[in-house]
């Protein structure tokens, strides 16, 4: 896990955002326990309720759930309702403002176009 | 209010020099606050107050409902890890513990013991042979172990390396996990505790600027920067708080949101440390 304290975004979201990434990769499987909080707190100097507050983020959307007594695991699906939701914001998050930068940089649509096309042969 | 520390109306006056004027404040239960300022803003000066070390003009401390000033019940509730040493000279590290043990009824020698060796701090060392950093880590030790439900740090990592300062604040934050307690954070060193705290107090010139939750403070205002005339442009009947100025190349800093922002402008986060330099200059 990374945390940019620069960025703006507000910490608890980073942490949520962190998490998600992890069961996107594979890190933290379905059904496997996720670090508690004091884990999360303590390795990344954190306050405790700022990460509780976005791990609560988490088990709203039935991402994580809570086993009493045991501690957070990651839900059955939770990762397909990630893949889900980063799909809807990867529009306005990437494209619209890959757009404006382009635009600003004086690119044509076609230019845009033929540089993603070479970004993806490079793979 | 139970369970909190409240500091109402307190005046320190040091002479004609007023230290603290009209000081209202509340420490309340299992959080952690940031407690900034200047040099000499007043941020010693109030901590000591609290812990009845110095006696104010004016205003009251109250502790879980009870006075705090002369008040050993009230007092045994609050450990203070001050700037000065207050301990006698030839005071040893063990008899600096020993004697926190003593006063503190939830003190944890074994934990002590273990932070010293984790720190590598040989207890049988006077205080006044150690140097800056291992004073610091000798009074933060015996902060961590006290067991007070009220503790205040008043510059916690004076003179310590990056891994002490590390290790300092992974404790903090375990202890306050497994224990939770009222935490004072007073420190110079604002990014490295700025998501730790919950809430940040600012004291500038012996009064309270601000005292609002951290989450809250980081989006009280924001960084524009780019062409001076854009950025004058744009800065013209908002409120701006500072600004500086490279070549032709302008940055403000602004309170509120960003609205409307021009795209010939670069937006950026405005983090704690730049928001105090900001409100805290001249």
């Amino acid at each position: 896990m990374r945390f940019n304290f620069e960025s703006g975004v507000p910490i608890y979201l980073q942490v949520a955002r962190q998490i998600e990434d992890a069961v996107l990769s594979g890190a933290f499987p379905e059904e496997t326990q996720v670090p508690s909080t004091t884990e999360i707190s303590v390795t990344y100097q954190i306050n405790p309720a700022t990460v509780l507050k976005g791990m609560s983020l988490l088990t709203d959307q039935g991402i994580l759930y809570k086993k009493r007594g045991v501690g957070m695991f990651v839900a059955r699906g939770g990762a397909e309702k990630i893949l889900h939701q980063r799909k809807k914001d990867f529009y306005d998050g990437y494209i619209i403002r890959l757009l404006e930068e382009a635009q600003k940089l004086h690119l044509s649509k076609e230019d845009v176009v033929r540089m993603i096309e070479e970004g993806q042969t490079d793979e | 209010m139970n369970n909190s520390i409240q500091v109402k109306d307190l005046t320190v006056q040091f002479g004609h020099f007023t230290a603290l004027e009209k000081i209202n404040v509340t420490f309340g239960e299992n959080r952690i606050y940031g407690l900034l300022g200047r040099n000499g803003a007043g941020k010693s000066t109030l901590l000591s107050a609290v812990n009845n070390r110095l006696f104010p003009n004016e205003g009251e401390v109250i502790i879980d409902g009870e006075r705090g000033m002369e008040n050993d019940n009230a007092q045994g509730k609050i450990y203070y890890m001050g700037e000065k040493n207050i301990y006698p000279d030839g005071t040893s590290v063990k008899q600096l513990l020993r004697w926190s043990r003593d006063f503190y009824p939830n003190f944890n020698m074994e934990y002590a013991c273990q932070l010293a060796e984790r720190f590598q701090l040989n207890q049988k060392k006077k205080l006044k042979s150690l140097s800056t950093g291992y004073l610091t880590i000798a009074k933060l030790i015996g902060a961590l172990a006290s067991g007070a439900p009220y503790t205040f740090f008043d510059e916690p990592v004076l003179g310590l390396d990056a891994n002490h300062r590390e290790l300092f604040y992974q404790e903090l934050i375990r202890q306050y996990s497994e224990f939770p307690r009222t935490i004072v954070i007073s420190t110079h060193l604002i990014e490295e505790v700025s998501d730790i705290i919950e809430q940040v107090v600012i004291i500038k010139d012996g009064r309270i600027l601000l005292d609002r939750p951290v989450e809250e403070v980081k989006q009280m205002g924001y960084m524009v920067s780019g062409k001076a005339a854009d950025v004058d442009a744009y800065c013209a009947g908002r409120q701006t708080i500072g600004e500086d100025q490279l070549g032709n190349l302008k940055r403000a800093c602004l309170l509120g949101q960003p609205e409307e922002v021009p795209a010939s402008l670069d937006i950026s986060a405005m983090d704690l440390q730049k928001l105090f330099v900001q409100l805290t200059n001249a």
